[in-house]
């Protein structure tokens, strides 16, 4: 929309980073189809997972529930947590795609880390553009087919704990978590949400400790880190003049 | 809930926050507050999916198996840079070499 267009230099070099990251992406589908499968899913709910859920995070995450035994509720709630992020990069990506309709509804599908990250990194509007749609169509195409190989092959191993899959879970989520913790905050999170989960596993069905490690997180950045206060003060009192005062 | 209903259900609210992000007004999400929380939610639920996913089993308390030593080669690994696949495929290996030979 009146912005110049890309020169092909730029366009390629765009379009070669897209592509990089669909490839990379695309190969964590494998483990996640061999793990869909191995958790109990048949190969059409694992494909429909891919294509439809479309999240690496929440898609581990249903199957990693489903496979401890977890209920169906929790797999959702988990999943849907996980899935809040993938709103607030279509809140960034609706400023710099502008778009409208089928198109609209098509980017909505599209927006996840990886398409919004390439996206927002470009310098120009077009190659914004262009990394977000690149990006979002190289990594749906390879992530499905690649979540059909791992299905298939996963199927046929047969026993998942003779494979050490049911470690492969766990690794592919510190896989996940190590980029996000480069700062001593998240770290921090990830600690105390880890040993949350853990005292509360033995007296929780599957699934809930997780939920309860998360609204945890929700809580520390709700409340002001610097100013631990009274518990007795989160009462009924509603919000201290004080705490309305900050910026 | 059967399995079907799970991947149906969570697609679709999947799909609906995706949506929302493209039709909300821009001002209502803007803020620090969110901000912080959209980058921890992640954080805390990874971490203890990876907590609960290694130290817990059928069974109700904890425990420490092939799988502990699967995740902690993988971290060394995640250490080293090396990439999500091969992280993904040492952690099998390890968990499957120590069972066959007898352990966890």
């Amino acid at each position: 929309m009146g912005e110049p267009p890309l020169g092909d230099q730029r366009r390629r070099e765009v379009l070669r980073q897209c592509l990089s990251v669909g490839v990379a992406t695309g190969a964590y589908a494998i483990s996640f189809g061999a793990l869909s499968v191995a958790a109990g899913l048949n190969l059409w709910q694992t494909i429909a997972l891919s294509a439809l859920l479309f999240s690496g995070g929440s898609q581990f995450a249903v199957v990693g529930i489903v496979a401890t035994g977890g209920s169906g509720a929790a797999a959702v709630a988990t999943s849907t947590l996980l899935g809040i992020r993938n709103g607030l990069y279509g809140l960034q990506m609706s400023r710099l795609l502008g778009v409208s309709g089928l198109r609209r509804l098509a980017a909505a599908q599209l927006t996840i880390d990886e398409s919004t990250a390439v996206g927002v990194a470009q310098p120009e509007r077009s190659a914004q553009r262009l990394g977000f749609w690149g990006t979002g169509l190289a990594v749906f195409v390879l992530w499905n087919l690649m979540t059909i190989l791992g299905a298939l092959v996963g199927d046929a191993l047969g026993d998942p704990r003779r494979f050490g899959l049911d470690a492969a879970a766990p690794a592919a989520f510190c896989g996940l978590l190590w980029p996000r913790l480069r700062s001593g905050d998240t770290r921090a999170v990830a600690a105390v949400s880890a040993v949350i989960a853990l005292v509360v596993a033995p007296h929780a069905p599957p699934g809930v400790p997780v939920l309860v490690a998360a609204l945890a997180a929700i809580a520390a950045g709700l409340l002001p880190l610097h100013d631990p206060r009274d518990p007795d003060d989160a009462g009924d009192q509603g919000i201290t003049p004080d705490e309305q005062a900050r910026p | 809930m059967t399995l079907w209903t799970t991947v149906l259900l969570a697609s679709g609210l999947a799909f609906a926050l995706k949506f929302l992000g493209y039709v909300v007004p821009h001002q209502v999400l803007d803020g620090p507050v969110v901000a912080r929380v959209t980058a921890m939610l992640p954080v805390a639920l990874l971490s203890a999916l990876v907590a609960v996913q290694t130290f817990t089993g059928s069974g109700a308390g904890l425990t420490v198996d092939a799988r502990a030593a699967g995740v902690a080669v993988a971290v060394t690994a995640l250490m080293c840079r090396v990439p999500f696949l091969v992280v993904v495929i040492l952690a099998a290996v390890t968990a499957a070499t120590l069972r066959s030979l007898g352990w966890g």
